[in-house]
């Protein structure tokens, strides 16, 4: 049964893809993308991936539509006309393809239990998660602890994006302020004058935040995290800001607050290494936080997670701004 | 007892499916944009109430239940907004809502 979906899903994947590609309308490619990352994250969930699937959800299909749209609105709806070089790109995607399928016949088979990603380390994670760690979603265990210098890489790349984004899209900003004068009083910025979106809006908006904080800090017990969380956090603030216009959100989370959350997370997360190597043990490692090192590790963790949480926040949300902000070329 | 809500269940789900059905084919099927968000606000509305309705039988009263109940909610509160957002979007590009007319300009031959 779980096979049967499967192919069904990949199928609807790869005509969603074949859609992407074909059509000249961005917007319309927009919201295919929207969908094809609902069809991944449903196939994640199908394949017991929870803590994947919610990230996918949550940031395939809901802030990068959102980043995505906030793109379109600096630049035209339709895609230019083909380049010329056709042939050449269709031989190279066709070689690559053939390569790629070429190496799936060595795959093992599917939920083949001698397969050498559950041989390697695996057994060795679900084995001593309980010892170690004490904490029942193995899956925050490993990414928080075993695995957390790749988090930190993670971490550093949205960082790294953010600033960039935040470098080229603010470059051309006058210096009078972020907008033109006579566009802050718009009544077109933002949905105010809707009764139905707005009531809907702030009704919603506090259960978002709360579900965001909720997955930010049940990781430990079921799929959540930080990246999850921020990206929920984020969303809750970019639907109060796509009603209520972009200046009344930035004075409730201003822009300096942002790049606080922004620099702050990445620093909680390096700083907790630190604190770690001042106490004597390695880069990262938990165990001396405490006096008992499984509660070291749990608290490590939750730090570490919250590191995440407010950068991931940080970046999404001054990354919507600075589309946003930006007048129409 | 558990053959009659198994029954009950599946009997639920199997007319949320008919629904979501006749949405989908609504929603391909209907001549112009504002009768193609009405026929998939079936969908939304006892598509949506009669599968979580099915799966909440099959659940019985655990934690799942209150989630599903919860999305249900959420479900009845959003797609509503949601259909009011893309017909005021489509009113605002232009699109008449004339019941009359044949197709969309995009659709017509």
């Amino acid at each position: 049964m779980t096979v049967l979906f499967g192919v069904l899903l990949l199928t609807l994947l790869v005509i969603t893809a074949v859609a992407i590609v074909r059509t000249k309308n961005l917007f319309v490619a927009v919201m295919l993308l929207g969908i094809f990352s609902l069809l991944i994250a449903a196939n994640f969930f199908l394949l017991d991936a929870a803590d994947v699937a919610l990230t996918e959800a949550a940031v395939g299909a809901g802030i990068s539509t959102v980043l995505f749209l906030g793109a379109l609105a600096l630049t035209s709806e339709f895609e230019h006309a083909a380049t010329p070089h056709r042939w050449l790109s269709l031989a190279v995607v066709t070689g690559a393809a053939l390569v790629v399928l070429y190496a799936t016949f060595d795959k093992p088979e599917f939920g083949d239990p001698n397969a050498p990603v559950h041989q390697h380390v695996a057994p060795w994670y679900l084995q001593k998660t309980p010892e170690y760690i004490d904490i029942p979603n193995v899956v925050t265990a490993v990414l928080g602890s075993y695995r957390g210098y790749d988090t930190l890489g993670e971490v550093f790349v949205v960082f790294t994006a953010g600033i960039g984004v935040l470098f080229l899209l603010s470059a051309r900003r006058g210096p009078a302020g972020r907008r033109r004068p006579d566009q802050a009083h718009d009544p077109a910025i933002g949905l105010r004058s809707h009764v139905i979106p707005l009531v809907v809006s702030r009704l919603l908006a506090p259960f978002i935040l709360l579900f965001g904080l909720y997955v930010q800090f049940h990781g430990e017990y079921g799929p959540g995290g930080g990246f999850q969380a921020g990206a929920l956090i984020a969303a809750a603030f970019i639907l109060y800001a796509l009603i209520e216009g972009e200046e009344r959100t930035l004075r409730v989370l201003p822009q300096g607050a942002l790049n606080a959350l922004m620099v702050g997370g990445a620093l909680l997360y390096g700083g907790v290494g630190v604190v770690g190597m001042l106490e004597g043990a390695e880069f990262l490692n938990y165990s001396v936080l405490a006096a008992n090192p499984v509660k070291g590790q749990q608290l490590g963790i939750i730090l570490i997670e919250a590191g995440v949480g407010m950068t991931v926040t940080g970046v999404l949300l001054s990354i919507f701004h600075a589309f946003a902000a930006r007048d129409r070329a | 007892m558990k053959i009659a809500l198994d029954i009950l269940s599946w009997v639920l789900l199997t007319a949320g499916g008919v629904f979501v059905l006749v949405g989908g084919i609504g929603a391909l099927r209907m001549p112009n944009l504002y009768t193609r968000m009405h026929a998939a606000s079936v969908t939304d509305t006892m598509g949506a109430i009669l599968v979580i309705a099915g799966v909440m039988i099959q659940a019985g009263f655990t934690l799942v239940t209150i989630k599903l109940a919860a999305i249900l909610l959420f479900l009845l509160i959003t797609s509503p907004t949601a259909s009011y957002a893309l017909g005021n979007a489509a009113m605002l590009a232009g699109i008449k809502p004339d019941a009359g007319s044949a197709a969309d300009p995009e659709k017509a031959p």
